[in-house]
């Protein structure tokens, strides 16, 4: 359509949604009714389109499909787009949580709808452009972009200590991206361009992969979060609302892990394989300690937000096992916790909006008056606990496959944290919604609206359905992480030769 | 470029129509002001506005090679155009920025326009100077509008005081230039960029060197960079808002491009050594920028502490000292310029029924009494931090990849740390707008100040979906500069 694929459209659809509310809507009580609907069927048509390019998309090639090249910044610095096994779930990912992130701040968001609609519908843009660039530096535009709506979002309607969330938020990530620039220009001055299925093939210097190899991970490392940048994290959550949250585990962290997986490894695999102990290291504390941490928080978000940390130490790990089954299963793991995370999110949201507060021990009991809410609570709790039959199990599962394989050790201490994740996550089910229901403020409370049963009802089907049928996923990211794994193999190779050289 | 070229008896006039157009235009200007007295105003500034379109107009339609006239005192080139043109669009915005303020606050007087063409042809002068006189007999017309421009509230204790803290430290810097020009014409024996650039080939005495570091001071002084910042703050506050909007934009520009023209065509032979100069300017000005600008209360001190901030990223792209580095810098300026009238197009437009606030605070609620005038505020401040895909990111891309290219990592990294830091203040600036309670509200903004703002806006937050006409521009005023 107008020389635009379908890709540009998913980019563009958004980006027209927010326009038509900012110009046209007025600011009156019609105009933000009209805001909800122009976003909630902007959101439903981006993920239609995104639905199309799937059906386009055939996962059985490994490399680059439905790509487009337009002149951009320089004669090699294009506007090129294009998806892969890897790309293709997590944008279908986006696509499909922003409607329910819509839909759950029907009613929760009363102050400046057509503002937030708006800025939600451009933050859709800027992910989903995150996961579909070909052009390194198209990418880094889009993962900055996500900065500024970002920021905002939690400004403007978050809780008590927003200012000081929304402040860490943008500076932290603003740091560790502005280093990863500079690997950018590095890469192109040195490469001659910044397309990255060019790059793919480059091989750079050793000496100049560590450099850019570090400027990477500062950014995703903040990304993702891994420790001990992750304390952004919990403040970013509780502070932000509701769909803010759930954007921000279930599709702002991921930018961090498809950054180390279309980047870090296969573009500076000798790096990769020389500090993989580093992240293997850095993402077992991760596992372990917050888990911990999670365990004695107060604030149910919080709480959540520490089990995200830990769950995305399985991604990071997963990811540079270097084998199959840990990056196949890093890419479930991201997709999974885009769900299970998020509907936590929403979960917490639920009772938040009957109670304003978010203190754990301001609730029990509350299974006696919210019966259908404890069903749905109870699934994802599960799934984040890693029950097989869920989403949760098979990532998890996989990435510890592949941690055993490459080191045992780490794969052992890794599983410690399934053990802690069962004893947070179950703790703060129990005390949420067993127990006697004795608190005054409790005694009225109803149980989910059927527009938070449809919220929740597709994560649910989500949750389970990719629990039993995992194959779906990794059919489609089988192909694309075979090949970004080739170079990142022998690497690794080289490096255990070198040290069985040196004994 | 031959330097014993036979002298002209009669020059070539026109690689200079700009110039004489504007300067014949300034002259009758002047009449009809003296004539209708100050009725005259209005028509005045109508007429300059047009006089101003009107010589940017000669100058894109311009053919682009590269000529020398005057006794090779003058030179026209693809690069001067380009700086020429970015310089009287800062004009053509100060002015339209300047007619309902002078208007509302009762210092209308008809010489206000005049004096801003005055500083644009001093300003073109110095653009197009090839040799040290030519520089500086711009550089004096542009400074003697200038500070009668910071004065020109002469009744107000601040203006006026801004007004001499201008004038005694920039006559000072002059003095600098003058004192350094006289040494590089005492050792090369030449004040002619082309014949001093063949004097000073390979390793150098330290004449010459003392020479260079006295002029770069005098430019620094111009361009408002540290250690030569001093003035900037006390004069932006002070200046009534439109002369400030003015100071921070066309006359940096042209401070910035001559001094790449002095640096490129008078002392490639020692690249090396004023690239350190540069180089250390330009830290300590990013530095200084950045962290200066936190404490600051007042919007126009805030704003004086970016423009030295900004300097330093501009100056980032010189030390680089290539095509691409000089490339970036055009590309930057540009940006620049856009980012820093449509901002004083907003603090200007912060006027409520019984004044002009000017703290940062005074901002509260923004978002809420005029949202599309917070969208654009709030747009612009994410450019100066540099994000994408704000147009400012695209300024600070290309002159970092310039200095990654030459190796100068270091600066690069520096660059971006105080971007961080900077990042602390234009974030407060958008907090206040859309995070904080509105506290009244601001008068409706007036007719140019709406324009000025839409235009930088939209160019701001557009400038991704076609970046590559100003890049073409840029890359061709680059090149023209390293021709020969």
């Amino acid at each position: 359509m107008f020389g635009f694929g379908i890709l540009s459209l998913l980019l563009i659809l958004p980006l027209v949604g927010a326009a038509f509310i900012i110009l046209l809507l007025k600011q009156d009580e019609a105009g933000e009714r009209n805001a909800r609907w122009v976003a909630l069927w902007t959101t439903l048509l981006t993920f239609a389109m995104a639905l199309v390019a799937w059906s386009q998309f055939d996962p059985t090639l490994g490399g680059f499909q439905l790509i487009e090249e337009k002149q951009w910044l320089a004669e090699t610095i294009t506007y090129k787009l294009g998806v892969d096994g890897i790309s293709m779930p997590l944008m279908l990912l986006t696509a499909f949580l922003m409607p329910i992130c819509i839909a759950a701040s029907w009613q929760s968001i009363k102050l400046r709808v057509r503002e937030y609609m708006a800025l939600f519908l451009i933050l859709e843009t800027m992910m989903i452009g995150v996961f579909v660039s070909l052009d390194l530096l198209l990418f880094y535009v889009f993962f900055e972009a996500g900065l500024i709506p970002m920021f905002l979002i939690i400004g403007i309607w978050g809780g008590k200590r927003r200012l000081y969330a929304s402040f860490k938020f943008f500076l932290y990530t603003l740091l560790g991206s502005l280093l990863m620039l500079i690997a950018i220009m590095a890469m192109y001055w040195t490469a001659g361009t910044t397309d990255i299925v060019a790059l793919l093939a480059y091989h750079f210097p050793k000496e100049m992969q560590t450099w850019l190899w570090l400027g990477f991970f500062a950014s995703f490392a903040v990304k993702v979060p891994m420790w001990p940048v992750h304390t952004w994290l919990p403040d970013a959550h509780v502070e932000a609302p509701t769909a803010g949250s759930v954007i921000l585990a279930g599709v702002l962290l991921k930018m961090g892990g498809y950054g180390f997986l279309r980047f870090s490894l296969p573009m500076f695999p000798d790096a990769s394989a020389y500090f993989s102990n580093l992240v293997f290291a850095l993402s077992v504390i991760a596992i372990i300690y917050t888990s911990l941490v999670a365990m004695m928080q107060d604030d149910m978000k919080k709480l959540i937000a520490y089990s995200s940390v830990a769950h995305m130490g399985f991604v990071t790990m997963g990811i540079f096992t270097g084998n199959a089954q840990g990056a196949q299963g890093a890419v479930f793991q991201m997709i999974s916790h885009g769900f299970v995370s998020s509907a936590l999110f929403l979960c917490v949201g639920v009772i938040y909006d009957r109670m304003h507060t978010r203190e754990i021990a301001a609730y029990g009991g509350i299974v006696k008056n919210m019966p259908f809410y404890a069903l749905i609570m109870m699934t994802f709790t599960m799934a984040n606990v890693g029950l097989p039959g869920t989403s949760g199990f098979v990532g998890e599962f996989l990435t510890l496959m592949g941690a055993f394989r490459h080191n045992s050790w780490v794969g052992f201490l890794a599983t410690t944290g399934i053990i802690l994740s069962a004893c947070y996550a179950l703790w703060l089910y129990a005390r949420i919604l067993f127990g006697k229901l004795t608190k005054a403020a409790l005694q009225g409370i109803h149980d989910l609206t059927l527009r938070e049963a449809a919220i929740l009802t597709p994560l649910l089907a989500m949750t389970i359905f990719y629990g039993i049928q995992p194959a779906r996923i990794l059919e489609t990211c089988a192909a694309s992480v075979d090949l970004i794994l080739k170079n990142y193999q022998t690497a690794m190779g080289a490096v255990q030769t070198a040290a069985l050289l040196i004994k | 470029m031959n330097p014993s070229f036979p002298p002209e008896i009669v020059p070539l006039f026109m690689p200079a129509a700009a110039e004489i157009v504007l300067a014949a235009g300034i002259l009758v200007l002047v009449l009809v002001g003296a004539f209708r007295g100050e009725k005259a105003s209005a028509v005045v500034n109508m007429l300059a506005t047009a006089l101003l379109i009107v010589v940017a107009g000669i100058l894109i339609m311009a053919p682009t090679e590269t000529v020398v006239t005057f006794n090779g005192a003058f030179v026209a080139d693809g690069f001067g155009r380009f700086m020429k043109v970015l310089v009287l669009l800062g004009s053509l915005a100060a002015l339209l920025l300047s007619r309902d303020y002078l208007r509302r606050d009762n210092f209308d007087r008809f010489e206000y326009p005049i004096l801003i063409c005055i500083a644009a042809l001093g300003m073109m002068t110095m653009i197009a100077a090839n040799d040290l006189i030519g520089l500086y007999i711009g550089l004096e017309l542009q400074n003697i509008a200038l500070y009668v421009l910071a004065t020109i509230h002469r009744d107000n204790a601040r203006s006026s005081e801004a007004g001499l803290k201008y004038f005694v430290l920039s006559a000072l810097s002059s003095g600098l230039l003058l004192y350094g020009a006289s040494l590089v014409y005492g050792f090369t024996g030449s004040v002619s960029y082309p014949e001093i650039a063949q004097a000073v080939q390979g390793p150098q005495g330290l004449g010459v060197i003392f020479g260079l570091v006295f002029i770069i001071a005098g430019l620094a002084f111009k361009m408002s960079a540290v250690p030569f910042h001093m003035w900037t703050p006390d004069v932006y506050e002070g200046a009534p808002t439109p002369v400030t909007a003015f100071l921070s934009s066309a006359p940096k520009i042209a401070a910035m491009a001559m001094s790449i023209r002095i640096l490129v065509e008078a002392f490639p032979g020692i690249t090396r050594e004023w690239q350190q100069i540069i180089a250390f300017i330009s830290v300590a000005s990013m530095l200084l920028g950045a962290f200066g600008a936190i404490g600051q209360a007042n919007i126009k001190r805030m704003m004086a502490y970016s423009s030295i901030g900004n300097m330093g990223y501009g100056l980032v792209g010189i030390a680089a000292g290539t095509v691409e580095g000089m490339q970036g810098v055009a590309i930057y300026l540009a940006i620049y310029l856009a980012m820093t009238l449509g901002v004083f197009a907003c603090i200007q437009g912060m006027r409520t029924e019984n004044g002009r606030p000017e703290l940062i605070a005074d901002l509260a609620g923004l978002a809420r009494t005029s949202p599309g005038r917070a969208m654009f505020f709030a747009a612009l401040m994410f450019s100066l931090i540099g994000i994408p895909p704000l147009a400012g990111f695209f300024g600070k891309f290309y002159v970092f990849a310039a200095a990654v290219q030459a190796g100068l990592y270091w600066l690069a990294v520096i660059g971006f740390l105080t971007s961080v830091v900077s990042a602390v203040y234009y974030l407060r600036v958008i907090k206040v707008m859309y995070f904080d309670d509105p506290r009244g509200s601001f008068v409706p903004m007036a007719i140019g100040e709406r324009v000025v703002l839409a235009v930088t806006g939209v160019f701001v937050l557009a400038f991704w979906l076609a970046p590559s006409p100003l890049r073409a521009a840029a890359g061709v005023a680059a090149k023209s500069l390293f021709a020969h």
